[in-house]
């Protein structure tokens, strides 16, 4: 089925279109103007994964604690998203999690050598995204951030927010 | 049949709430808020209890004199409440149970609508759709 296919081609254009008109407006792009485009597509992202999450968790039943909702969300959600599981997930058990995924689906076109590595955050801010609005509509705040040091596997740090 | 229906939000305040027009509908405004409480301790009720499995249908919250008050939470702390007729004694538990089914797929759906911001009021015309075919028809 070439379902996967259409969402890995319109990420690809969604992060180049919102670059390319953030760079329209100045002539280059300097740091400010990175996090805005990483803003903007964290936010679509967090939409997403709002409504995602009600679709997958309607037959559910509810979770125990916050092991349990970030055991979800590496195994079954992003199975359904992603189309694999989590590699690995590590936590300090005050909050924080890091979810290791060692083949990223929309890491795998890029070139797997240094080349792209500077970009590739930018295509991983609305995977952030849906993260966060899955954990988010789960009742969880969180901050999400991802980082890459060999492609195309990648780290998603999640800090839950207590208040 | 229901005489009312409404959609709570996790911060509880309604997202909709539609009662039959002919009753007087303050009345089954604060029905629905007082069954909001029975719906907290239910949930932190079965929060206790971790053996078991936890289901999203909470059951009869609380029978009074006219009417039976039915809730259901989704796992995303969104609450749903149907207030039937105490008379209408051949509505059994599973038919509640598919109205619940029924109220939160449509639900989903609207949930999933782009132009929605959670937390708005629910104005979907399929969610309306949905809702009266399972109120009482008024006469």
């Amino acid at each position: 089925m070439a379902d996967g296919v259409l969402f890995e081609f319109l990420h690809m254009e969604m992060v180049s279109h919102v670059f390319k008109d953030q760079q329209s407006t100045n002539g280059e792009m300097n740091n400010k103007d990175r996090a805005v485009c990483t803003s903007v597509l964290e936010g679509m992202g967090f939409r997403v994964g709002q409504g995602l999450i009600e679709r997958f968790t309607r037959d559910s039943p509810s979770f125990k604690d916050e092991l349990d909702i970030m055991k979800f969300i590496c195994k079954d959600f992003w199975t359904q998203v992603f189309r694999r599981q989590v590699d690995n997930l590590r936590t300090n058990h005050q909050g924080t999690y890091v979810l290791q995924d060692n083949k990223f689906v929309l890491l795998t076109q890029l070139s797997s050598g240094k080349q792209y590595l500077d970009d590739a955050p930018k295509y991983l801010a609305y995977s952030c995204g849906v993260i966060r609005g899955a954990l988010s509509s789960l009742g969880l705040d969180s901050v999400v951030t991802a980082e890459v040091s060999l492609m195309p596997s990648c780290k998603f740090q999640v800090v839950i927010q207590k208040l | 049949m229901a005489v009312c229906i409404a959609v709570i939000a996790k911060e509880n305040y309604p997202l909709y709430i539609r009662s039959v027009p002919t009753q007087n509908e303050l009345k089954f405004h604060y029905t629905v808020h007082t069954s909001l409480d029975v719906v907290e301790e239910k949930i932190s009720a079965v929060g206790k209890a971790m053996a078991d499995q936890r289901e999203l249908y909470l059951g009869l919250l609380y029978p009074t004199e006219d009417y039976k008050v039915y809730g259901y939470v989704t796992n995303s702390k969104v609450k749903f409440v149907i207030v039937v007729d105490s008379s209408n004694t051949s509505l059994r538990d599973n038919e509640i149970r598919s109205m619940f089914r029924k109220l939160h797929n449509s639900f989903t759906d609207v949930m999933c609508n782009p132009f929605y911001n959670p937390g708005d009021p629910i104005q979907s015309k399929a969610f309306d759709g949905i809702v009266s075919g399972m109120m009482v028809q008024p006469s």
